[in-house]
């Protein structure tokens, strides 16, 4: 199964409630995913400076001079805020590639970019947002995953929302029958791929096509034809937020949108506590439709011929 | 009425309630309300009861359903009014896939859009759409009658048994073993009785018949892989 939400605010006045509303939309779909959450938040970018966002199994020994290690290897300040298993590092963005290459090995990247965080666990959704403090977390636009694990292990690289490319990121219902070969390809390619994780090769595609220059939206129309295998992608960038189901569309999924957000879920429940959602337009997205939403675009949908 | 609020009661005791009604039950008339989207809500009812419920639901509301009439005011989740065997329920929104699967008797009526495999592997339940329905509606269909009066998408009726498939809109594409057929006088006279019963003003003589050509009844070499 798994169960995926996310929520693309229009209103800034929203915006300090945009932790709570998620994890309040995440926690309705627990009995969809019981073994590892994870949520991706949007927050405000300062000019000039990244955020990294590492994990350690041990945070009190490998997080131990972290922030100083990088502040000497770098050469620039590094700060850092711990959050339980996670640990925020804030550094000039430039020294992002050279930060990551400067990481002892115990300690593993959830993202990088200059507004996404991305927390993740394994457990489930009200308490890897408990750990975390999501609910206090404010920001533009977020999506939430939780897992029920059917193509990789149960582990915190296996949990979604999955982090390829800056301030890109990705989570999946469903499976890819085609992404050993797709890893291999895109391996080949150069592009870094951590696990053995079929969703993960669908970020990591995404990421690749955006480097060639696709848009996310035409990144997500390509993957029509390069993927394969039943999927709802939920997929948000530094200013947007995407939705794709594969031609069969098995997979749930239902959309809200009101002048003040755009809702996902995959079931009405995520979606039943929003403001305003009794006079909400809400819709189930077509199968092979890429949805995008950005800041500064109207929405679009796009249909594809399967 | 009765109203049984979801926000209080539990859904189980809701369901329990629902279906421990006989055709001696005092109180016929019932309202759902809070439901939120949850999942199976009237399910399994055996009562010539009334039951509306008031908002949008889950996955499998109105399964199973005997004898009660279910309006939801609102829009319904996958497999609403699976594997029915009488009565009629009424979606006044969008239903989601596979609305009226496997299902034996009653009247499905879907006021809004059904999405994809409407009406799966139905077995003599009758189901009408007031808008389009999705790709792959009446898959392995095998008797009663799917009325779409939008538009139909890809594959309808593919793998078709003896189910009568009526469309008012386009037809996307037709799956295997699907084609169009005569539109008779028996056909006009079962489709405007349909029509009357679900509410809807189109014509009968607007639509087009599909049903099974009857190719894939026996084993043919041909079609082996």
């Amino acid at each position: 199964m798994c169960g995926i939400v996310g929520l693309f605010l229009k209103d800034p006045a929203l915006e300090p409630h945009l932790g709570a509303m998620l994890t309040a939309m995440l926690v309705t779909m627990t009995d969809r995913g019981p073994d590892s959450a994870g949520i991706a938040i949007y927050g405000d970018p300062i000019a000039g400076m990244a955020k990294l966002v590492v994990q350690s199994d041990d945070p009190a020994t490998g997080f131990a001079g972290l922030a100083d290690h990088l502040t000497t290897t770098l050469g620039a300040r590094v700060a850092m805020d711990v959050k339980s298993t996670h640990a925020v590092l804030h550094l000039p963005e430039a020294l992002l590639p050279q930060a990551r290459l400067a990481l002892p090995p115990q300690v593993r990247v959830m993202s990088h970019g200059q507004t996404l965080e991305i927390y993740k666990e394994v457990g489930l959704p009200l308490d890897v947002a408990s750990r975390f403090d999501i609910a206090q977390m404010s920001g533009s636009h977020g999506i939430g995953h939780t897992r029920m694990a059917t193509e990789s292990a149960v582990t915190t690289m296996g949990a979604h929302p999955f982090n390829t490319g800056p301030d890109q990121c990705l989570v999946h219902n469903g499976s890819l029958s085609n992404h050993n070969a797709l890893r291999r390809k895109l391996t080949r390619a150069g592009v870094h791929i951590e696990t053995r994780n079929d969703s993960e090769v669908a970020a990591a595609y995404l990421t690749w096509r955006m480097d060639q220059g696709a848009t996310l939206g035409e990144a997500l129309e390509s993957g029509l034809d390069d993927l394969d295998g039943f999927y709802t992608f939920v997929v948000g960038t530094r200013d947007g937020f995407g939705v794709l189901r594969d031609p069969i569309a098995c997979k749930p999924a239902v959309m809200a949108e009101t002048d003040q957000y755009v809702a996902f879920g995959s079931e009405y429940r995520a979606l039943a506590d929003l403001p305003g959602i009794d006079t909400a337009r809400t819709w189930e997205p077509e199968p092979a439709t890429v949805y995008f939403w950005t800041r500064d675009n109207t929405p679009t949908a796009t249909p594809k011929a399967a | 009425m009765h109203t049984i609020d979801l926000s209080v009661t539990p859904l189980r005791e809701m369901n329990a309630t629902l279906q421990a009604l006989t055709a001696d039950s005092n109180t016929r008339v019932w309202e759902i309300a809070n439901p939120k989207g949850a999942h199976a809500i009237a399910c399994g009812l055996d009562a010539g009861i009334s039951v509306t419920v008031m908002g949008h639901t889950g996955y499998y509301c109105a399964g199973m359903n005997k004898q009660a009439a279910i309006t939801v005011k609102g829009s319904a989740g996958p497999g609403v009014a699976e594997n029915m065997m009488s009565g009629t329920v009424v979606i006044e929104g969008d239903a989601s896939q596979y609305a009226g699967a496997t299902g034996h008797g009653g009247l499905l009526v879907i006021k809004g859009n059904a999405s994809s495999r409407c009406g799966i592997s139905m077995k003599g339940i009758d189901i009408v759409v007031h808008g389009d329905a999705g790709h792959m509606s009446a898959f392995m269909a095998q008797s009663g009658n799917l009325v779409i009066c939008g538009d139909a998408g890809e594959a309808l009726g593919d793998s078709l048994y003896e189910a009568r498939l009526f469309v008012r809109g386009s037809v996307k594409s037709l799956g295997a073993d699907c084609i169009e057929k005569e539109m008779r006088p028996e056909h006009i006279e079962i489709l405007t009785d349909l029509l009357a019963r679900a509410g809807c003003d189109a014509k009968a003589q607007e639509f087009r018949r599909y049903g099974s050509v009857r190719q894939l009844y026996h084993f043919n070499i041909d079609n082996a892989y």
